[in-house]
């Protein structure tokens, strides 16, 4: 029994590796990249996942179901909420970006 | 060891960062969403030095309803004026602000030594206190006058706020998404508010905690415009926010009367005391903090 | 060095960080946020010291629990004292709207 345990444990490390690559990445693309969209496209989908890797490789460790329940209900919550905040913000951006367009039009038709 | 210092180092490194990027970035917006980042990066810090009810008290009421309340008073201010420039008085702060980090330093410095009784005699007691978290027990029996007046104080908040008068502040209508997210948040919040209070007596948890994160749901609601405002004029109002002082209070009372002195509970009914004190207070603290943040906008109407 | 001696002096520059913006800035927002950052730091110092002997001081973070919902009573006030002019603006603005109409 303990030789499946170590094995378990060995068997995270790509997981959570994994994580920590996908956080640095969307975090590397949130600092890096040039517009709103392309920063939130970064930041929830890498996090998302990232997220997933990381409650997977703690999972493989954890020893009792109850904390591995807890931890996909916790990345479910934050897939969704991350889902929706972007989705939000991006709105958000757009209806900023259309109102502004809208205004300059009107004001160059007025100096016309 | 050495790598949870390491850890401690950058979460220090990190709150320090924000904290001078909160306080000194030119917008004032960036400033506000950075002082909420600070916020959450506090609730991890108190996690991390083991006050897990202050890490649930900090991510809901520090970093979520403060963070409401800094937006709204950002809509309804005027233009900043800049801070205070020249050589000379950036030369002065510094010198002086570390010539205060040292002294500071040295005061606080030998305290890290020294180790406190109160601990041990928290131990000691905590069979008679009727809840077996040492924190709650702390709250609510050993100093529970402190809770007492920490209601009373949030009244006071309230009643000064509301002297100033009712504010306008225009809110768009919510996009259906952010509706039906809060929707499904709303059952939530309240299920966790309720664990939150139910779990006081044996793990982290309590009145305040319990009472933000419900605070911090209607909020939400309000905000997604599924909660008309909830007003100090009405009767369910008020009874609520001053349920809460007016059952604390009546035990004082009534152990004072009956029983060994004010608020030194009976040791068979500390328990139920404790419980009931901590409904009444969840209660108050929760629609306390909602009209606080939100209670006296005056919404015109479309 | 432990990490109670790290937060002391985390807590400490912050609070020294708070006070240096409270005297420098000129708006109202920022000075709430600097007596918050203040206050955090005061926090920070008392957490540490809860957790600087074998099991936790139950006391110290009962008082902290407290602090920061007094804080958040402060700072609420606070920003509606600092908005106060602005508040009182609309008011007066919003019958002539409303006249408009």
């Amino acid at each position: 029994m303990p030789e499946l345990t170590v094995w378990m444990s060995w068997l995270s490390w790509p997981f959570l590796l994994g994580g920590v690559f996908f956080f640095l990445a969307g975090t590397l693309g949130l600092l890096r990249f040039p517009d709103v969209y392309s920063r939130l496209h970064a930041v929830t989908k890498a996090d998302t996942l990232g997220l997933g890797l990381l409650v997977a490789g703690l999972s493989l460790r954890s020893d009792s179901w109850q904390s591995v329940g807890l931890m996909i209900m916790v990345w479910l919550l934050v897939m969704a909420s991350g889902a929706t905040a972007c989705q939000l913000l991006a709105r958000y951006q757009r209806e900023a970006e259309s109102s502004k367009a809208t205004t300059e039009h009107r004001q160059a038709n007025d100096a016309r | 060891m050495p790598a949870e210092l390491i850890f401690d180092g950058i979460l220090i490194l990190l709150l320090l960062m924000l904290a001078g990027g909160a306080l000194h970035v030119r917008s004032l917006y960036n400033a506000i969403v950075l002082f909420i980042v600070f916020g959450l990066l506090l609730a991890l810090t108190w996690a991390r030095l083991g006050a897990v009810d202050l890490a649930l008290a900090e991510a809901a009421i520090g970093a979520g309803l403060i963070g409401v309340m800094l937006l709204a008073a950002l809509a309804r201010s005027d233009a900043e004026p800049g801070p205070r420039s020249g050589r000379a008085a950036i030369i002065v702060s510094l010198g002086l602000g570390g010539l205060l980090v040292a002294m500071l330093t040295r005061a606080v410095w030998p305290l890290a030594q020294n180790t406190a009784a109160l601990p041990d005699m928290v131990e000691i007691q905590l069979a008679a206190s009727g809840v077996s978290h040492p924190v709650t027990a702390v709250l609510l029996n050993f100093r529970g006058w402190d809770t007492l007046l920490e209601l009373v104080v949030l009244l006071l908040a309230l009643l000064g706020v509301r002297q100033l008068g009712r504010t306008t502040m225009q809110l768009p209508t919510a996009w259906p998404i952010l509706r039906a997210w809060s929707r499904l948040l709303a059952p939530l919040t309240i299920m966790i508010g309720g664990y939150l209070l139910w779990r006081g007596s044996v793990a982290p948890g309590g009145a305040f905690q319990a009472g933000a994160v419900l605070a911090a749901g209607a909020v939400m609601l309000n905000l997604a415009g599924l909660l008309p405002n909830i007003r100090w004029d009405s009767g369910l109002t008020r009874s609520l926010i001053l349920g809460g002082i007016a059952v604390f209070a009546l035990v004082a009372v009534g152990t004072h009367w009956f029983g060994a002195g004010w608020l030194d509970y009976p040791l068979n009914w500390s328990k139920p005391l404790i419980v009931l004190i901590e409904i009444a207070a969840t209660l108050s603290i929760a629609v306390s903090l909602t009209v606080l943040v939100i209670g006296e906008n005056e919404q015109p109407s479309p | 060095m432990t990490h109670v001696s790290l937060y002391l002096l985390g807590g400490i520059a912050l609070w020294v960080l708070g006070l240096h913006a409270l005297m420098l800035q000129r708006s109202a927002l920022r000075r709430i946020m600097a007596v918050n950052v203040m206050g955090s730091g005061v926090f920070m110092v008392m957490v540490a010291l809860a957790s600087r002997g074998a099991d936790i001081d139950p006391v110290l973070q009962a008082l902290v629990v407290t602090g920061l919902v007094v804080a958040a009573s402060a700072t609420a006030f606070a920003l509606r004292l600092a908005t106060a002019d602005a508040g009182d603006n609309a008011d007066t603005k919003q019958p002539a709207d409303q006249e408009r109409r």
